[in-house]
């Protein structure tokens, strides 16, 4: 019986991350603000003008090929920061094997930010929760609504200024409830 | 007396209930009504977080809660009581109390879990502390998961609570 | 002759179906008047998982149940008229069997008929 052996060899060259964060940084002088890296892990903060751009030429170069978005979240640094907030684009390449971080600066008083579901479908429900928990809304965003909370929650929990344990309104749908356990709570019975 | 009791045999096996040997038991419709009541608690399952999984181990094979005629159904119209097992959230509290509201009298609740009982370790925005801010609860069970034992525990608790109900059968008692 | 049957023979059936009747009756009329009664509108709302119920609870339904229904009042009607056929099918002879084929055949161009128009596609 005779054994086929495939040996599959690997035809790509693997670019460290800091090189890639170099190219990023040649390909898009203007944008990049900083390169950092802790611990082998390359994080490259960007204005948020041409995010898109940016994760485009990530995500369709052969040589990065980034085509698993494995993170998209909100950071928000009040009172350490300016600006304010980060989206936070965590990236891997399933071909190359690398991961790298591009976050995202996003200003307090025009909280906006272009969406990337059109080159990731995944982002979809990962920016509806950052909007959720931080109000960071996404142009062009197919559906942007409440993730997690009700629909009409007022408030965004996870920035640094919202009350841990809730506002002092509560929400309506809850005070509904505890109002119908107050109105249920003495009653007779018809017979 | 028109009875006279000692002649004819009467044994009183415990309070309130008396056997004439070999089979012929003459008690109270309190009795055979609370008796019957608590032999087939059917619970809804209301399984939010954990604590679901330690219900489910409860009435799975191991520590079956079907010997104690506890069957879980799916409907609140079906079903005597509600075990809330589970962190109760805050969008989720109307729900919990409608899904309460639509079960029929005589409804019993067992908040199984620290997390139904007082919000648990989340004191945060999003989590009620403690599901009896909008339902009546009649039985707490405390931990993070209580064991299957410790919910068969509750169950039992609950069932003493309705033993020592009166009167709760009819509007002519 | 043969099975001669008095009405008088089927009472025990009467009886029988007043018991069963009474039953049921029984068990929610005994309820009715020993419950405790305690309405209001969230505990009668429909039960929908504990929300509000969204949508119509009445839809329309399709037109094929009751083509379903005619073909089967036509070859129903066609079973009735075999049956007593087949019973005194040894005593009426050759030409009752003829009679009887013709009458089938002319029943089975009209399903021929039904099957071509998909009267019986249901989707």
């Amino acid at each position: 019986m005779a054994v086929i052996e495939v040996r599959m060899q690997p035809t790509y060259k693997r670019m460290e991350p800091l090189e890639i964060a170099e190219k990023i940084k040649e390909s898009f002088p203007m944008d990049v603000v900083e390169v950092t890296s802790f611990r082998d892990q390359v994080s490259i903060i960007v204005k948020k003008d041409n995010i898109v751009d940016i994760c485009r030429y990530l995500h369709d170069d052969p040589n990065l090929s980034f085509d698993h978005l494995q993170d998209l979240c909100g950071a928000d640094y009040l009172g350490k920061k300016e600006p304010r907030f980060e989206v936070v684009y965590n990236l891997y390449s399933i071909k190359y094997r690398n991961s790298i971080r591009v976050k995202a600066q996003v200003p307090e008083d025009d909280p906006r930010i272009r969406t990337v579901t059109s080159i990731w479908a995944g982002a979809n429900w990962h920016e509806r929760e950052c909007f959720d928990m931080f109000g960071i809304k996404f142009k062009g965003h197919p559906d942007l609504r409440r993730i997690l909370l009700p629909e009409d929650w007022e408030g965004y929990p996870l920035r640094k200024d919202y009350p841990l344990e809730g506002p002092e309104k509560e929400w309506s749908g809850f005070a509904d409830a505890i109002e119908t356990a107050k109105k249920y709570r003495e009653f007779d019975w018809e017979g | 007396m028109l009875l006279d009791t000692s002649t004819i045999g009467l044994v009183e096996v415990e309070e309130g209930t008396k056997i004439l040997p070999p089979n012929l038991i003459i008690t109270t419709i309190d009795n055979v009504v609370n008796w019957s009541r608590l032999s087939s608690i059917w619970p809804i399952t209301f399984g939010l977080a954990c604590c679901a999984i330690e219900m489910m181990a409860a009435g799975a094979s191991h520590y079956d809660f079907d010997r104690f005629g506890i069957i879980f159904r799916g409907s609140p119209r079906q079903s005597d009581c509600v075990i809330i097992a589970g962190t109760v959230t805050k969008k989720m509290a109307p729900v919990l109390r409608r899904v309460f509201d639509q079960i029929p009298e005589p409804r019993y609740v067992v908040a199984m879990g620290s997390c139904a009982c007082s919000g648990g370790i989340f004191r945060t925005y999003s989590t009620v502390q403690g599901c009896d801010i909008f339902l009546p609860v009649d039985v707490f069970v405390p931990g993070c998961p209580p064991r299957p034992e410790t919910l068969m525990e509750g169950m039992m608790k609950l069932q003493e609570k309705i033993r020592r109900e009166q009167a709760r059968w009819s509007p002519w008692r | 002759m043969p099975g001669t049957y008095l009405p008088s023979d089927y009472l025990p059936i009467l009886i029988f179906l007043i018991i069963a009747t009474a039953f049921g009756f029984g068990a929610l009329l005994i309820g009715e008047i020993f419950r405790m009664r305690r309405r209001y509108s969230e505990k009668l709302m429909p039960y929908e998982s504990g929300i509000t119920p969204l949508g119509e609870p009445r839809y329309r339904f399709s037109i094929r149940f009751y083509i379903i229904a005619m073909l089967f009042v036509v070859f129903d009607i066609e079973a009735v008229f075999i049956y007593p056929w087949a019973i005194v099918f040894d005593e009426i002879g050759i030409y009752a069997f003829i009679e009887m084929v013709i009458f089938i055949v002319i029943l089975f161009i009209g399903y021929i008929y039904a099957w071509k128009k998909e009267a019986f596609r249901w989707d």
